[in-house]
């Protein structure tokens, strides 16, 4: 008896494991003529109602894959672009951009509804990706600490080097951290390619704080988290940032408790686009129109807090109330950032970390 | 009937039984002899199955055993240190081998209990083999050995780990029982106390080889080479003036230095250098002008002391000749 | 010169077809991968260019990181080693009430995230931490102490697994000829525990070697290894031709230290009297005992006990006084989103995955260990080769192995990309190795002369296997399983960096509700943090509970 113990313990773990079938049909509803895979990063969602809905009208279900951060969803789009991953890809960015055209992975699609998207997020004229949203990275601050202080607020980059904010600022590794790169990327755009080495040096003489990610740098190093029991009151974070921190937050703040500098955003404008190599391009393509409806990018900013790209799509209230949208926010041209990009962030870690 | 023609087993390059022949009859006890490296193990594993030969045969009643796992040969073997399963209480490891028979649980168990019972070991069933002394383990891996009923018993170095009364005790309660059984058995040792004590005859190994093969007393009496002599403790010296011979401890005898020189044969004269007591004699040792010091046996009174001068003169029927006076051919 | 037959005796057919599932196993999951990407990087148009790897060396910041990457990974491995010993010898030599479940916690920090162990560091170490005077952030001291604090339980039970069944007469024999405690430690205990402290070290030096998340964030942007520049240079940069290149430097670094590890195993491995647990370990009898017992566990909870003091902590609240609020939330928050998993399935997926990795490991795993274990007299040439190969997967970067998946598996019959079964399989990957390379010194250790025994007895060898070897190495095997179930749970590897269908496990709640700015988010990732450490020793306190009945504590 006592000596079934291992045929036990195998039958329980076998037992277990015929489990897994069970489950290896993704839910997302059925009873529909075709499935497309979307291929995207970690951070993608989206309302399980607003899906459920385009399935329904639609007849075409998502599966979804995920593939690791934005970086390594858009290489292994790359490197599996003779037999593709999916059927649409979401999640490549302006800084990303023209490695994604150089590979010749998407094919193009013009949806009707980029009539109603501004031209500045317009970058590829043949239409091989459409822009879908935009997130901008800016510095965001704790204003408790500078009331407290009776601090001003810093109100540009150059003030950052100010002595008075001499060990206030956290960034992150842009070789490692999306908004870190974004951030360097606003830097070059601000002081342009000769100046920005020399202004990241007078950060780095003020005692700027560098950490690999943002979950650390936000989470742990700033002050104004909920979560922060951090002594920096100043991050590279996101615009939505500051309303996010009040919709998970309980009990709920009348006013933000952190904010952002809108003089020190990068737009970071964030695409789809329909893979080469499908066998559903139609669908892929339906489904693009369904990134651009009114439906899911009022659905998107609560989501994946970033702000649509759609005119007319109304912000929830909570962003409306809480945070403020750059007008004029820094940017380079995709190509200028394919050709700076991995010299940059050499030449950063050369001067901020060496 | 167990015999063995032609026996090498080889690791690697190097060479552990060179050509071994023996036969052990039905019943009979044999005892395998020599110092350690010798090869006596291997001979042992070699007939089990768990060697492989490079070259030769075993057989068992004219039937050839190549190819037969030791799982299927029906041999019973008690290991050097008696390998007993740690895992298993002492009923666990004695009835293994009936278990591995199909015999049915019950049965098995009443067998092995019975086993336990001959090895003298009634009420330990229970006990965890690690708890016992060395004696109650040896006592249980007989107890292993037998219970299948082997056709052929193997026993390496059994008693070795024991002390002297006890396995001076053992060693006939062993013959007892195996002669009680009627067991065909091969027992490996190193002490020819033992194997003259167990065995029906004695084979005395040197470097994978077999040296001579015979009753306890012919070995003893006379060896066959100068090895084996050696090894029985005989005194190899060239002392006596007759040439390089062969003289057993006990054929000696002591006369002080200044008496009655020329008696017995040849006679030499030397200084005792040491002296132990032996229970019933004194073991001396004497060193001469030409050679090795001797070793002789005395029983009775008087014993020479250290230093004494004595006279030595050399019982006949203990002086053995060797023909050969080659070593034994190189192995290949 | 002599020529010697070739025999085809039944065990080695027998050794055959059980290498034959390892080896088919790595083959296909981790050998076809790895080349392929490598080969896409070194040889895209089909001609190989080794320059790369020669710019690698040529390269300061480089080599820089090569040198930091074995510092750090040799210094943790050393006093890991040094620390955990007494850790070992308390639970191998004594008894004492609760004794599974300090066995069990004991692999709880191994299982948890890197992201929330170093935000539990941070916590100590950090601005405003108890432990902030020691000024430890961001430097090389504090990825060493993360880095113990992972590996102490690999050392702890590794070696305990062999100590356990030594036989403490030898070392009192060895008293009684005249040593102290010490060098009766030093020239009995030790030699006998050196395949077990060679086997842990191996571990640890390869965990530590390939650590990926500790490093980025307790070392801070300044210290980089090898892994991350790995990482940086796939998935951030695609340069393939240098990511290659180094993990070509990576594994030839692994297969050295393997080859001196396996050097040095061989040199020392030898059978020991071994005894049943349950033997060896008894109450501590007299004032010193006890107090030994009590300060190594004192010393344990504190070292492993405080940084999941400030896990739990926070994860009830300690802004507006204590509750279960983000317990709640972790169901709650988010509930509406498509891709939103309720805790209990996040459980579900865990275990499932675990269960499946666990079981494809211990077949992977345990079939090479036997395999590897059951030769004879001298130790084959392949074998030997085999033995270090077994753990070079664990000593590969993630990002390699992951990267290989996607572009390798992605035609029939192995088209497993975008599977489920592809996170299963990227952990067994680890973990198979993990278990085999935990049985291996003790199946080594049982005295050959146990399995010919059985043998003559009318064992045939499977019956051997079933009858001795198994029942032997059960012990070992389980804590391997947990281990196994342990490194599944913690979502070690590949899988976090390829595409897979969506089956959210905790250690991914995890990372996503981290991603987000919001209290609410951080306290539920901390409250799901507490729930994957209570899983984690639950889970092995159940493994350990199934016993080979009549061997008892074997």
């Amino acid at each position: 008896m006592r000596r079934l113990g291992l045929l036990r313990l195998a039958a329980v773990l076998l037992t277990t494991v015929s489990v897994l079938p069970a489950f290896a049909q993704p839910a997302t509803g059925g009873g529909s003529d075709t499935t497309i895979t979307l291929v995207t990063h970690d951070s993608f969602n989206v309302s399980k109602r607003v899906l459920r809905d385009f399935t329904k009208r639609s007849g075409i279900d998502v599966d979804i894959l995920r593939a690791g951060d934005a970086g390594a969803a858009l290489n292994q789009v790359i490197l599996t672009k003779d037999d593709p991953l999916g059927d649409v890809f979401f999640g490549v960015d302006n800084t990303l951009l023209s490695r994604a055209l150089d590979e010749d992975i998407f094919v193009p699609y013009e949806a009707p509804a980029l009539a109603r998207v501004p031209e500045s997020v317009l970058l590829d004229p043949q239409h091989r990706v459409t822009p879908v949203d935009t997130g901008d990275v800016c510095i965001n601050y704790d204003k408790e600490y500078f009331r407290d202080q009776e601090l001003d607020v810093p109100r540009t980059l150059e003030d950052l080097t100010r002595p008075e904010y001499e060990g206030q600022l956290v960034v992150e590794n842009p070789a490692t951290s999306s908004p870190g790169l974004a951030f360097l990327l606003a830097t070059v755009a601000e002081f342009g390619e000769d100046g920005w080495r020399d202004y990241w040096q007078r950060l780095r003489d003020n005692d700027v704080e560098v950490v690999e990610g943002w979950e650390q740098a936000y989470n742990e190093e700033f002050s104004g988290s909920a979560a922060g029991a951090g002594d920096h009151p100043l991050v590279v974070s996101y615009a939505s940032s500051p309303p996010v921190e009040v919709v998970f937050a309980e009990p709920r703040p009348a006013r933000a408790p952190t904010a952002a500098l809108l003089s020190t955003c990068f737009r970071q404008i964030e695409f789809a686009g329909v893979l080469d190599g499908t066998d559903h391009e139609r669908a892929a393509g339906r489904f693009v129109d369904f990134l651009l409806s009114k439906r899911f990018q009022e659905d998107m900013p609560l989501q994946m807090f970033v702000y649509p790209v759609l005119e007319g799509a109304d912000l929830p209230a909570a962003f409306v109330k809480y945070s403020k949208v750059a007008h004029d926010p820094l940017s380079l041209r995709p190509e200028e950032i394919a050709q700076g990009r991995d010299r940059w962030i050499e030449e950063w870690t050369d001067t901020v970390l060496r | 009937m167990l015999r063995v023609r032609g026996l090498e087993v080889r690791y690697g390059d190097r060479v552990a039984l060179a050509g071994v022949d023996l036969t052990v009859d039905d019943g009979e006890i044999v005892s395998v002899l020599g110092p350690s490296g010798s090869g006596k193990s291997t001979l042992l594993r070699a007939i089990a199955g768990l060697e492989v030969p490079a070259r030769g045969s075993v057989a068992w009643d004219g039937r050839d055993l190549a190819g037969i796992p030791p799982h299927h040969r029906h041999v019973g073997m008690m290991f050097q240190q008696h390998a007993l399963f740690p895992h298993r209480d002492v009923l666990g490891n004695v009835v293994f081998g009936l278990r591995m028979q199909r015999t049915p649980p019950a049965r098995a168990e009443q067998r092995a209990r019975e086993m336990l019972d001959v090895v003298g070991l009634a009420g330990f069933e229970h006990r965890n083999v690690a708890e016992l002394s060395g004696g109650e383990q040896q006592r249980v891996a007989l107890a292993r050995a037998l219970a299948p009923a082997p056709r052929l018993l193997m026993l390496d170095e059994p008693l070795g780990s024991l002390d002297r009364p006890l396995r001076e005790r053992l060693m006939i309660e062993l013959r007892e029982l195996f002669t009680g059984l009627g067991l065909t058995t091969v027992y490996v040792t190193h002490d020819h106390d033992e194997a003259f004590a167990l065995a029906d005859r004695v084979a005395v190994m040197r470097a994978g080889r077999i040296e001579q093969v015979g009753t306890p007393l012919e070995v003893w009496q006379r060896p066959a080479t100068e090895f084996v002599a050696r090894f029985l403790g005989y005194n190899l010296t060239e002392a006596f003036g007759d040439g390089r011979v062969g003289i057993r401890p006990d054929g000696v005898h002591v006369a002080r230095a200044a008496a009655a020189s020329g008696s017995g044969v040849g006679g030499v004269d030397g200084v005792v250098v040491a002296r132990a007591f032996r229970r019933d004699h004194f073991l001396l040792r004497v060193k001469v002008a030409d050679g090795d010091p001797l070793e002789i046996a005395v029983t009775g009174a008087p014993v020479p002391a250290v230093g004494d001068a004595v006279h030595l003169v050399a019982d006949p029927d203990a002086v053995v000749r060797f023909d050969e006076g080659t070593p034994p051919p190189q192995l290949p | 010169m002599i020529v010697r037959p070739i025999r085809i005796t039944r065990g080695s057919v027998t050794r055959a077809a059980m290498l034959a599932v390892p080896v088919a196993f790595l083959g296909v999951f981790f050998v076809y991968p790895v080349v392929s990407i490598i080969g896409r990087g070194l040889a895209p148009d089909g001609h190989l260019d080794l320059s790369p790897v020669a710019d690698v060396f040529a390269d300061a910041g480089l080599r820089k990181v090569l040198w930091f990457t074995l510092w750090q990974a040799s210094v943790s491995t050393a006093l890991t080693v040094v620390v955990a010993l007494p850790g070992a010898y308390v639970l191998s030599r004594y008894d004492f009430p609760g004794k599974r479940v300090v066995r069990a916690a004991l692999v709880v920090p191994f299982v948890l995230p890197t992201v929330v162990v170093g935000s539990a560091f941070l916590g100590l170490f950090g601005e405003g931490g108890p432990l902030s005077r020691l000024g430890l952030e961001q430097t090389a001291t504090a990825i060493v102490i993360a880095n113990m604090f992972f590996n102490y339980a690999v050392v702890v039970r590794v070696v305990s697994g062999l100590w356990s069944h030594l036989d403490p007469r030898q070392e009192e024999s060895a008293r009684v000829l005249g040593a102290g405690r010490g060098r009766a430690f030093l020239f009995v205990t030790l030699p006998a525990l050196r395949p077990a402290i060679v086997a842990a070290a191996s571990l640890t030096f390869l965990f530590t070697f390939t650590s990926f998340g500790v490093v980025l964030i307790l070392g801070g942007p300044r210290y980089a290894t090898l892994d991350v520049e790995i990482y940086r240079q796939t998935a951030q940069f695609l340069h393939l031709d240098t990511a290659a290149a180094l993990s070509i430097v990576q594994l030839v670094a692994v297969i050295a230290m393997l080859v001196v590890a396996g050097r040095i195993e061989r040199r020392h491995h030898q059978a020991l009297q071994l005894r049943s647990a349950a033997d060896v370990a008894r109450r501590p009898r007299t004032r010193r005992e006890r107090a030994v017992v009590g300060l190594t566990l004192a010393g344990t909870a504190a070292f492993l006990g405080a940084p999941l003091a400030v896990l739990i902590e926070r994860s009830f609240h300690p802004d507006s006084g204590y509750g279960l609020g983000f317990y709640r939330a972790l169901s709650e928050l988010r509930r509406g989103s498509a891709l939103f998993v309720s805790p209990l399935e996040a459980i579900r997926n865990s275990l499932v995955f675990a269960s499946v990795a666990t079981v494809l490991a211990i077949v992977v795993g345990g079939l090479a260990a036997f395999a590897l274990a059951s030769r004879r007299h001298e130790p084959g040439r392949r074998t030997r080769g085999l033995d270090a190969l077994l753990l070079i997967p664990l000593g590969t970067s993630a990002v390699t192995i992951g990267f290989g998946f996607i572009i390798a598996l992605d035609h029939p019959p192995v088209d497993l990309r975008a599977s489920p079964w592809l996170v299963p399989i990227a952990q067994a990957l680890v973990a198979a190795p993990f278990v085999a390379w935990v049985m291996l010194p003790v199946l080594r250790s049982i005295d050959p002369r146990l399995r010919d025994a059985a043998a003559v007895l009318g064992a045939s060898p499977a019956r051997t296997w079933r009858e001795i070897d198994l029942p032997i190495v059960t012990r070992s095997l389980l804590v391997a399983a947990g281990f196994a179930f342990a490194i599944s749970l913690g979502e070690f590897g590949a899988t976090l960096f390829v595409a897979r269908p969506d089956y959210p496990t905790l250690p991914v709640v995890i990372f996503r509700l981290l991603g987000l700015p919001g209290g609410l988010n951080f306290g539920a990732a901390m409250a799901a943090s507490v729930i994957l450490m209570l899983l984690t020793a639950l889970a092995i306190l159940a493994i350990e509970r199934f016993r080979v009945g009549a061997i008892g504590e074997f």
